[in-house]
């Protein structure tokens, strides 16, 4: 029955007869639980507060409070108490109505000891799974997101305070951040710490398709509205119904999908591609980008309004470069990752190597560093990754380019900006503090390529 | 001298308490007799609408019966014992106490259509004789199937178990006679 070894689990009985109160007390006793009983509502409240009770054994007809309202306020006190109720009287309304209030189950009296002794067992034995699996599931998000960032630097630190921050709310959060920074981790933090992560966070490159592809991607389609339609389709809009939706490279979008956008960001209602029904659904909007949206709308590519609606709570990350003290940590992180992914024994990083990479300034940040783990962990010899398993490209650039002439430092300074503005003309003609047209005359007397 | 009384309550079988003396003797190591001089009648516990005997009221009254004796008392009978709350039991005891009660009227085959099988019935009277007894020196029912202490609510349950203590029990008995003696 009960493990002996394991802490008593614990049986309230309510009923206004005290030779009731007495056997069963006792009956309970015998089995090795803990029991107190009360003989009435008000005395089994205030029993609530020597509680948790695992078990309430409720008596229907009682004087003042009637068990089902007991039933009610211990509910209200603490959800996870199973409730089995007594009644002398076989009444199937009242035991109903106990069972539709989040009843375990009802015995009418005089119990059947075989019957009763079975109730109680399976009683405790679902609350303890309940119990279980509320723990496995924090367990599970405590894991999601601890594992995800890694970083101690300040500005890491500060992003993860706002994600944390942000997640307690509904609001709608743009993460900005070069490409590689993690902008879809945080993400994934700001959702696993929401009240929404036990349902769905959908990942939507918006960057990735073509108009009409993403278009049925997020809304989805009726059978035969397009070619190649063979089903009726849900959208992602949809799917993350009670989650988060993750809108990745939001500044990618056509100027029709940015209509269609704003107007289901404003309603949450929306119609399949080729169909009628309006679907509701509550989702939270988390976008991404790396563009210069500013300047873009001052170029006429996106919307105003949809920007005011989508930059509610901006969490900027940082891109590496600016946070070198992380790129060690980051580095044993992926090392020791690949490390088991590959099964091979390299536990450090040459001092060498090391420096190097802390050197460098990581155009592709976070991702970038990975890759280079990755490919570093394939050609390093245990115990450790040298400075000769990085690439070569990696270890020139940290050491700096020697160039002779004016020019070629021009060149090398123009293209390290373009690097690390991933190719933002607007934002590199304003760092080297020269007009775009200029930066793209040197663009191309220079030769160089978009990578 | 510590030891344990068996106390008949009409109607009940002479031989069947002299054949448990041997075995509870063993199982507690205390000299166990039976109640010559005096056999109990249970009328007075009779419930004439559930048409049952009240165990705990039998317990209250050999304890009236008995108030010097320094020791365990059992009563056993035939007769069909209920609580008040329950449909009926094999048995009654008092949790680290003095007496416990217990009927062989739950333990016939015949309640289950089926011949009479005075040997497994025995068996079963016995178990029951141990548990509720092993109640009575504070043990609580027992996880381990096999154990005398192991709760059984029907018939079946009591044929699963096994007639001894496990060893944890068995160490609990140990200690609780050794203090008393």
């Amino acid at each position: 029955m009960t493990e002996k070894k394991s802490a008593p689990q614990s049986i309230m009985i309510v009923d206004d007869e005290l030779i009731v109160r007495e056997s069963l007390t006792k009956w309970f006793r015998q089995d090795g639980y803990r029991v107190e009983s009360a003989e009435d509502a008000n005395h089994a409240l205030k029993l609530m507060n020597e509680g948790p009770w695992d078990l309430a054994l409720l008596d229907i007809k009682m004087p003042g409070m009637s068990g089902l309202d007991l039933q009610k306020r211990l509910k209200e006190i603490d959800k996870n108490t199973s409730v089995i109720m007594i009644t002398a009287y076989a009444s199937v309304e009242s035991a109903v109505q106990a069972l539709k209030e989040g009843a375990f189950d009802y015995v009418t009296k005089p119990i059947d000891p075989e019957h009763l002794s079975h109730l109680v067992t399976n009683a405790l034995k679902q609350r303890k799974l309940v119990e279980e699996n509320v723990q496995l599931r924090e367990q599970i998000s405590d894991i999601a997101k601890a594992n995800e960032i890694v970083g101690e630097s300040q500005q890491v630190q500060k992003v993860i305070e706002l994600a944390k921050t942000v997640s307690k709310t509904d609001t709608t959060v743009m993460l900005r951040g070069e490409s590689g920074t993690g902008k879809e981790l945080i993400a994934r933090v700001i959702h696993a710490n929401s009240s929404r992560r036990y349902f769905p966070i959908i990942a939507v490159n918006c960057g990735a398709m073509v108009e009409s592809l993403l278009e049925s991607d997020l809304f989805g389609h009726e059978k035969g509205s397009f070619t190649g339609a063979q089903f009726r389709r849900k959208g992602k809009f949809e799917l993350s119904d009670g989650g988060t939706i993750f809108l990745d490279e939001i500044g990618a979008i056509s100027q029709k999908m940015q209509v269609q956008l704003l107007r289901v960001l404003e309603t949450k209602q929306f119609t399949r591609v080729g169909g009628n029904e309006v679907i509701s659904s509550d989702f939270r909007v988390i976008c991404a980008t790396n563009r210069d949206l500013e300047a873009a709308i001052k170029e006429g590519s996106f919307r105003e309004d949809l920007y005011y609606r989508l930059n509610v709570f901006t969490i900027v990350i940082p891109p590496l470069r600016e946070r070198r003290p992380d790129i060690p940590l980051l580095a044993e992180y992926f090392c020791n990752k690949y490390a088991a992914a590959m099964h091979k024994a390299v536990t450090e990083i040459s001092p060498n190597a090391m420096d190097i990479m802390v050197q460098y300034d990581w155009p592709g940040n976070v991702r970038e560093l990975e890759n280079v783990m990755e490919r570093a962990m394939v050609l390093a010899t245990p115990p450790a990754i040298q400075h000769t398993d990085l690439p070569f490209q990696l270890a020139s650039k940290a050491h700096g380019l020697l160039a002779d002439s004016i020019a070629a430092i021009e060149r090398a300074h123009i293209e390290m900006i373009l690097h690390r503005c991933g190719w933002n003309i607007s934002r590199s003609a304003d760092i080297l503090d020269i007009d775009r047209v200029t930066l793209y005359n040197k663009i191309s007397k220079y030769g160089l390529k978009r990578p | 001298m510590l030891s344990i009384l068996i106390v008949p309550i009409r109607p009940v079988d002479h031989a069947e308490l002299t054949s448990l003396i041997a075995p509870l003797t063993s199982a507690f190591e205390q000299s166990v007799s039976i109640e010559e001089s005096h056999y109990v009648d249970p009328a007075f516990a009779f419930d004439s609408y559930r048409n049952q005997f009240n165990s705990t009221s039998i317990i209250a009254a050999l304890l009236e019966s008995y108030p010097t004796h320094q020791g365990k008392i059992i009563g056993i009978t035939t007769v069909d014992l209920f609580v008040p709350v329950l449909t009926y039991v094999f048995g009654e005891a008092q949790l680290d106490g003095k007496v416990a009660v217990l009927s062989s009227f739950r333990l016939r085959e015949e309640l289950f259509g089926l011949d009479p099988n005075p040997e497994l019935e025995h068996i079963r009277l016995l178990k029951e004789a141990v548990h509720e007894l092993g109640h009575t020196f504070g043990l609580i029912h027992c996880h381990r199937p096999e154990c005398v202490m192991h709760s059984s609510t029907s018939a079946e349950e009591i044929d699963v178990k096994g007639k001894n203590f496990c060893e944890e029990c068995d160490q609990t008995i140990r200690e609780a006679t050794s203090t008393m003696s």
